[in-house]
C-alpha cells in the first residue's frame, strides 16, 4: 500500500539528473563548434569536424537536455496536479532508458556521418523506430495518468504538456517516413519541394511544440510555485493554450522564402507567423503578471530571476521571429548569423534558463530538501548565463546584419561589392564574442553541476506523499 | 464538394470555434471554476504541509 500513496519521483529524479549531465555535453560540443569557426584547425579528424558535431551539439541541446527536462517536469507536474501517481510504473521506466538509447545512439551515430540530413531530424530509421516507441509510451504514461486523476480540473500546464507530446508524436511520424535501403541509410518519402515543406512543417512545429508549448507547461507551474501566487489569469491561460494551438501549424513556410515553394504559401507562412505575435505575448504577459503584488521576490529570489528572465526572452524571441519571417526582412536575415541569434535567444534565454529555474525549484524537493546546497551559486550562475546569452546574440546581431547587407551591396556597374570570404573575414571578431558567450554559458552549467551534486550527495530520495490517497485510507 | 471548397470551410469552421472558445472562457459562469483550477498547483503544497502535521489530510 505504501508504494500507493506516494509519488513515483524515481524517473522524475533520473530525468532531472541527465538533464544536467546532457545540458554539459550538448554544450561543451557547441563551444567546440563555436571554436572550429575562428580555428578551423580544431577540425581535428572526419568524426569531430564541425559539420558532424553541429548536428550533435543540436540534437543534444534540443531533445537530450532539452528533452529530459520536459520528461522530468511533465512527470512531477502531471502527478502534482492530478493527485495521482504516475500510470504504468514500468512503462515510465521504459521511457527514462529508451530515451538515454536514443541519445546515446544519436551521440554515436552523428559523429561517425550517419545522418537522413534532415535538420532537427538526423538520425536514421533504425533509431526513429526506437523514437516512436518511446515517444508512444511517454503519451500512455502522461494521458493514463491524466485520466486516472483525483482532481476535478486538468491545470492548464498539462494541456500544454499534453498539446506537447500530442503533436511531436504527429510530426515525428511524418517528417521520419522514409524507404530504407540499408540498416544505416534511408531516403525521404518526399521529393523535392514537398520534402522541404513537409522538413519546415515538421522543423517549426517541432520549435512551436518541443521548445515552446512543453516549455510553457513547465512555465505554468513553476512561476506560480516559486512565486507562491496562482497564475494571473487562469481565463487568459485558456485562450493561450488554444491561440497557439491554432495558429503554430502554418509558420514553417517562413523558413523557405524566396525558394521553389509557392509564393502564396511563403505568404501564408508569414501572415501566420505574425499572427503568432498575439498568442506568445499573451502567454509572457500571463507569467510576468504572476508576480504582480510579488516584484520584490525578483530581488532575492535567484530562481524567480532565472523563470522571469526567461520569459522576458521569450517575449524578445517571439516579437524577432515574426519580424524575420516578413519577407523584406527575411531578405536580409536569411543564412545570416541573425538567424543563429535568434535561435539562441529561445534557446539560451527562453529554453534553457526556464529549464534551469525549474529544475533548480525541483531537484532538492526530489531529495527531501526545500532548497539548494548554495542559494548564491544559483545567484552567481544566473549572472554568468545571463552575460553569457547578451554577448552571444548581441554578437550574431551585429554579425548576421553585417553579412546581409555586404552579400547583397553592389557596385554602380552591377558586379557584388564583396566577395563572400571577405563577409567571413569581417565576422571573425564577432565568432570571438559568441565563443565568449558560449563558454560562459557553459560554464554556468558547470557550476550548477557542482550545486547539485551537494545538493543531492549523501540524501535520500524521497518520494511525496499523495494528499488524495492519504486521506482516502485514514 | 470541391476539396479547396471543403479547405475553406473547414478554416472558417475552426476560426468560429477558436472565437467560440474565447467567448466560452470570459464566460461569467466560468470564473469559479477557473479560480479552483489556478488554485491546483499552490494546493498540493498545503496538503503535503497537512500530512507532515497529522499524518493526513483533514477530509
Amino acid at each position: 500500500m505504501q508504494a500507493q500513496s506516494t509519488y513515483n519521483y524515481t524517473v522524475v529524479r533520473q530525468f532531472a539528473i541527465m538533464t544536467v549531465v546532457w545540458g554539459i555535453v550538448g554544450m561543451l560540443v557547441g563551444v567546440l563548434i563555436a571554436a572550429q569557426l575562428i580555428w578551423p584547425d580544431l577540425n581535428l579528424a572526419p568524426w569531430l569536424s564541425y559539420g558532424r558535431l553541429r548536428p550533435l551539439h543540436t540534437n543534444a541541446v534540443i531533445f537530450a537536455f532539452g528533452g529530459s527536462a520536459l520528461f522530468a517536469t511533465s512527470y512531477y507536474v502531471v502527478q502534482r496536479t492530478c493527485h495521482a501517481r504516475l500510470f504504468g510504473g514500468g512503462l515510465a521506466a521504459f521511457t527514462f532508458w529508451g530515451w538515454q538509447a536514443v541519445i546515446v545512439l544519436a551521440a554515436v551515430t552523428l559523429p561517425l556521418g550517419y545522418t537522413s540530413s534532415k535538420e532537427y531530424a538526423e538520425l536514421e530509421w533504425p533509431i526513429d523506430i526506437l523514437i516512436t516507441l518511446v515517444w508512444v509510451s511517454y503519451a500512455v504514461v502522461f494521458f493514463g495518468t491524466v485520466a486516472k486523476r483525483k482532481t476535478p480540473h486538468i491545470y492548464v500546464a498539462n494541456w500544454f504538456f499534453g498539446a506537447f507530446i500530442l503533436t511531436v508524436a504527429v510530426l515525428h511520424l511524418v517528417n521520419s517516413a522514409a524507404i530504407p535501403v540499408s540498416l544505416t541509410k534511408s531516403y525521404s518519402a518526399y521529393a523535392g519541394v514537398q520534402d522541404a515543406m513537409v522538413q519546415w512543417w515538421y522543423g517549426h512545429n517541432a520549435v512551436g511544440f518541443f521548445l515552446t508549448a512543453g516549455f510553457l507547461g513547465m512555465m505554468y507551474y513553476f512561476i506560480p510555485k516559486q512565486a507562491g501566487r496562482p497564475v494571473y489569469s487562469y481565463r487568459l491561460s485558456v485562450v493561450h493554450f488554444w491561440a497557439l494551438i491554432f495558429t503554430y501549424m502554418w509558420a514553417g513556410p517562413h523558413h523557405l522564402h524566396y525558394t521553389a515553394l509557392p509564393d502564396w504559401a511563403q505568404s501564408i507562412g508569414m501572415i501566420f507567423s505574425l499572427v503568432l505575435l498575439a498568442p506568445s505575448w499573451g502567454g509572457m504577459i500571463n507569467g510576468i503578471m504572476t508576480l504582480s503584488g510579488a516584484w520584490h521576490k525578483l530581488r532575492t529570489d535567484p530562481i524567480l530571476k532565472f523563470l522571469v528572465v526567461s520569459l522576458s526572452f521569450y517575449g524578445m524571441s517571439t516579437f524577432e521571429g515574426p519580424m524575420m519571417s516578413i519577407k523584406t526582412v527575411n531578405a536580409l536575415s536569411h543564412y545570416t548569423d541573425w538567424t543563429i541569434g535568434h535561435v539562441h535567444s529561445g534557446a539560451l534565454g527562453w529554453v534553457g534558463m526556464v529549464t534551469i529555474g525549474s529544475l533548480y525549484y525541483l531537484i532538492p524537493r526530489l531529495f527531501g530538501r526545500t532548497e539548494m546546497h548554495s542559494i548564491k551559486l544559483v545567484t552567481l550562475h544566473f549572472w554568468v548565463a545571463t552575460i553569457g546569452i547578451v554577448l552571444y546574440i548581441a554578437a550574431m546581431w551585429i554579425a548576421g546584419v553585417m553579412q546581409g547587407l555586404m552579400w547583397r551591396a553592389v557596385n554602380p556597374d552591377g558586379t557584388l561589392t564583396y566577395a563572400f570570404v571577405e563577409s567571413v573575414k569581417a565576422t571573425y571578431p564577432y565568432y570571438a564574442v559568441r565563443l565568449l558567450g558560449g563558454v560562459l554559458y557553459f560554464s554556468g552549467m558547470l557550476i550548477m553541476a557542482w550545486n547539485v551534486y551537494k545538493t543531492v550527495v549523501g540524501q535520500k530520495a524521497v518520494d511525496a506523499q499523495i494528499p488524495a490517497a492519504a486521506g482516502a485510507h485514514a | 464538394m470541391d476539396i479547396n471548397l471543403m479547405r475553406s470551410v473547414i478554416t472558417v469552421v475552426l476560426f468560429v470555434a477558436f472565437i467560440g472558445i474565447v467567448v466560452w472562457a470570459w464566460g461569467k459562469g466560468r470564473r469559479a471554476d477557473f479560480d479552483a483550477a489556478a488554485r491546483l498547483p499552490l494546493d498540493d503544497d498545503l496538503a503535503e504541509r497537512e500530512i507532515a502535521r497529522n499524518g493526513r489530510v483533514q477530509q
